[in-house]
């Protein structure tokens, strides 16, 4: 099975079933993306589909077949930059996540509000409590941007 | 600890001029290894860059107990800059001539972590390395009747967990296994823990008391009223793992634990093997905020790598497993009563608190409390939390209250027998003291709250960090379904000092927490940035606690037990009070004032008063 990972083309031999989370972390050491609960309600194992944040813990690993596939370490843009900055992190685990969700909101509205950002983060759960820093960091990336 | 000749290398100046330092707390996302390394870089007189903080380890690292209870700066900082000046022959830098401790530094670790590059043990990948997942009861304390066999399936009595060499079929695996395992019956939770904590008293002891019959024999108005602190969980965003492997007859375990000396001390009683045959070395987790699953994911590797006969094995926790059985923030009753005289001043205080204990640490007695140790063939009955006594205290943390009543009696009621785990949260019995002790004076403040704690507060820095929270809160516009409140504690009434203002905004009886505002005095701030990301922090943390947490039996995913969200997320203004008094740790000290503040905001923004959390809408319209 073939999908494009990070721009590159790839092919796996993990069985069809195989979550995306796995094939990432196991076979291609890409382990920026993260395990948080295994059915898609905290946001830390978040990659982009086609440009499309979505999470990987429990994504058949066929759904990606023949599409392009994103993940954390395939970024080098204003967002990390920009946490970098506002120091907007503690322990840093769901950070991947929120890094893709927080650049896939820029691609598709580069001014949003406030409001537009902490909604487009609403999926990603961070327990430290750095959710100010990170709101203000993505502001900046996207002044940044402009 | 260590013995004299065993005494480890703090601080070795490298070849190619960077400097390692050997210390023995850890990083859990607090900045701490960042903060160390201003310290090393300062009393070195070299660029905070060259300095190399290595992970702590028990094959080399000085054993500074536990990284908990807001010490790391204290007591680790202390160490270490005593090694450095040792190191440089001379005597420790003044706090006058500090130029890298007391500037903001940025993290060290955060950049690699933005990248998406191994950070954490959950990331370790070691040749041959197995993964693990383990097989637990619906209940504590069940015990394991019949499990049908199934490559990579070990087993101990009842403890069992599967192997295999690719992660989902370890999955797969496991839930087959699940399905078909019979367990025998384990006791129930009890329905109301409140009751039960009541009925269920082992030893009730006075923590402070001063008699005052002539101060007393004034009081002319009396009050008491009781307040509810649920199980609140840990709920680490990534679930507890760890890494372990026998070399020999060596067993090397990787772990995200705060206390790497005592974990090896429990896994070798528990595995039944001499202490100095296991290795521990911390590898970082998700934040713990406390006392999470990792100790207890970490006795289950070792078990598991030395069951497999094997190469190295990767146990990595589920969702549901961390929600199941990792120990609690115990839930606590409060009760107080005070007495004012005519003047309004309180005369008598009373305080009376029921708990387990707050303290469930591997390797402090010679009897083990992890869940695996209970699980096995040969198991061993698991001791009790214990707490230390006052002013660290567990349960009784922040029991005693900073301001000066003549007449005051605190007792806590310690509960032994535990229906489910509990152990250390972030602030410990403080969270649900301070939310007694600083909602009940607001309940007798008569409208002033800010002059009433004024009027019974004497410490200097006490009272300057709850001025500096009024002042930075500024004026307040009231209005029809908004709040504000204050609150006020001394961590550990001997560390950092705070004073929190919140505002809210309550629709019927939905709140939402618009503003925070903490004033705080950390003595000196090591890293003043650090010490704002943590109480920002640790506000929006003690929010999501006020305002959602509950954790009840069979709560296992994060649709039952919610947590806040961005959008909920207040924004919170931190002021550090200018001091170049000695460094106080900085994560806990928000807990209690933040939960107290909104608590008094609320009912400043419905005239109802909420003594049960979490401040649930069901909560909110009982009240």
């Amino acid at each position: 099975m073939k999908f494009t990972l990070n721009g590159k083309p790839v092919e796996v031999k993990a069985g069809e079933s195989t979550p995306l989370l796995y094939v990432l972390r196991n076979d291609f050491g890409l382990v920026g993306t993260r395990f948080g609960c295994g059915s898609g309600q905290c946001g830390a194992c978040f990659v982009m589909v086609e440009g499309n944040p979505i999470a990987s813990c429990d994504l058949p690993v066929s759904f990606v077949a023949g599409k392009s596939v994103m993940t954390v370490e395939g970024l080098h843009g204003k967002v990390q930059k920009a946490l970098i900055a506002e120091q907007a992190a503690q322990c840093g685990y769901c950070m991947s996540g929120i890094i893709i969700s927080a650049t896939a909101l820029l691609a598709r509205n580069a001014t949003p509000s406030e409001k537009d950002v902490k909604e487009a983060l609403d999926k990603n759960l961070c327990r430290c409590g750095s959710h100010n820093r990170v709101v203000r960091a993505v502001m900046r990336a996207a002044r940044e941007q402009a | 600890m260590n013995k004299p000749e065993k005494l480890p290398q703090r601080v070795r100046i490298e070849a190619d001029g960077t400097v390692s330092i050997a210390v023995g707390k850890v990083e859990l996302g607090q900045g701490i290894s960042t903060a160390l390394a201003q310290i090393a870089a300062e009393e070195l007189g070299v660029p905070l860059e060259k300095i190399k903080v290595l992970p702590a380890s028990t094959a080399y690292s000085p054993d500074e107990g536990v990284t908990s209870g807001s010490l790391s700066i204290q007591d680790g900082g202390k160490a270490l800059r005593q090694a450095c000046a040792e190191l440089k022959g001379r005597a420790e830098k003044p706090a006058s001539e500090y130029r890298i401790v007391g500037s903001n530094a940025p993290r060290l670790d955060l950049p690699g972590k933005f990248a998406g590059r191994a950070s954490y043990v959950h990331d370790m990948v070691l040749p041959g390395m197995l993964h693990a997942r383990v097989l637990r009861p619906p209940r504590p304390f069940a015990k394991l009747v019949s499990i049908p066999d199934h490559p990579g399936l070990v087993r101990d009595g009842s403890f069992a967990a599967v192997l295999a060499e690719r992660e989902e079929d370890a999955i797969a695996a496991a839930a087959k296994l699940r399905a078909k395992a019979v367990w025998s019956d384990g006791p129930t939770a009890p329905e109301d823990i409140y009751a039960w904590l009541k009925a269920h008293v082992a030893e009730s002891k006075v923590q402070k008391e001063n008699a005052d019959p002539v101060a007393k024999a004034r009081g002319v108005k009396h009050f008491k009223a009781e307040y509810r602190k649920p199980f609140i969980c840990h709920a680490s965003i990534g679930p507890s793992c760890a890494v372990a492997q026998m070399k020999g007859d060596t067993l090397h375990v990787w772990s995200h634990s705060q206390g790497i000396y005592n974990l090896r001390k429990e896994i070798a009683l528990v595995l039944r093997m001499p202490e100095e045959k296991v290795v521990v070395q911390h590898a970082e987790g998700a934040g713990c905020y406390g006392h999470n699953g990792a100790d207890d994911v970490a006795l289950d590797a070792a078990l598991i790598a030395r069951l497999s006969k094997g190469g190295p094995v990767r146990l990595q926790w589920t969702r549901e497993d961390e929600f199941a059985w990792e120990p609690y923030g115990p839930a606590m009753l409060v009760a107080v009563e005070a007495s004012l005289d005519e003047q309004g001043q309180i005369v008598s205080w009373r305080h009376d608190l029921w708990s387990n204990g707050h303290t469930h640490r591997p390797g402090r007695a010679n009897q083990p409390v992890l869940i695996a140790a209970a699980e096995i063939a040969q198991p061993f009955e698991r001791g009790p939390a214990v707490d230390p006594p006052l002013p660290a205290g567990g349960a009784q943390r922040n029991a005693v209250p900073g301001y000066e009543f003549p007449d005051h009696k605190v007792t806590m009621h310690y509960v032994r027998e535990a229906p489910v785990h509990g152990s250390s949260l972030r602030s410990l019995g403080a969270f649900g003291n301070v939310f007694a002790i600083e909602s009940f004076m607001d309940e007798l403040a008569d409208g002033d709250p800010v002059g009433f704690r004024l009027k019974h507060l004497k410490d200097p820095r006490g009272r300057a960090v709850l001025e500096e929270a009024v002042r930075k809160a500024g004026v307040f516009k009231k209005a029809e379904g908004r709040g504000r409140g204050i609150a006020y504690a001394r961590y550990k009434n001997v560390g950092a000092y705070c004073a929190v203002v919140a505002e809210v905004e309550a629709t019927g009886a939905e709140l939402k927490v618009t503003r925070l505002v903490a004033a705080v005095d950390v003595g000196l701030p090591v890293n003043p940035d650090g010490v704002v990301n943590q109480i920002d922090g640790g506000c929006v943390q003690a929010t999501s606690w006020a305002l959602k947490e509950e954790w009840r039996p069979g709560a296992v995913s994060w649709e039952d037990y919610p947590i806040l969200r961005f959008s909920d997320a207040p924004p919170v203004e931190v002021s550090i009070v200018k001091s170049t008094q000695p460094s106080l740790g900085a994560g806990e000290c928000t807990m209690g004032p933040v939960v107290a503040a909104i608590a008094n905001a609320l009912h400043d923004a419905l005239g109802v008063r909420v003594r049960k959390l979490p401040f649930t809408p069901e909560n909110i319209a009982s009240a």
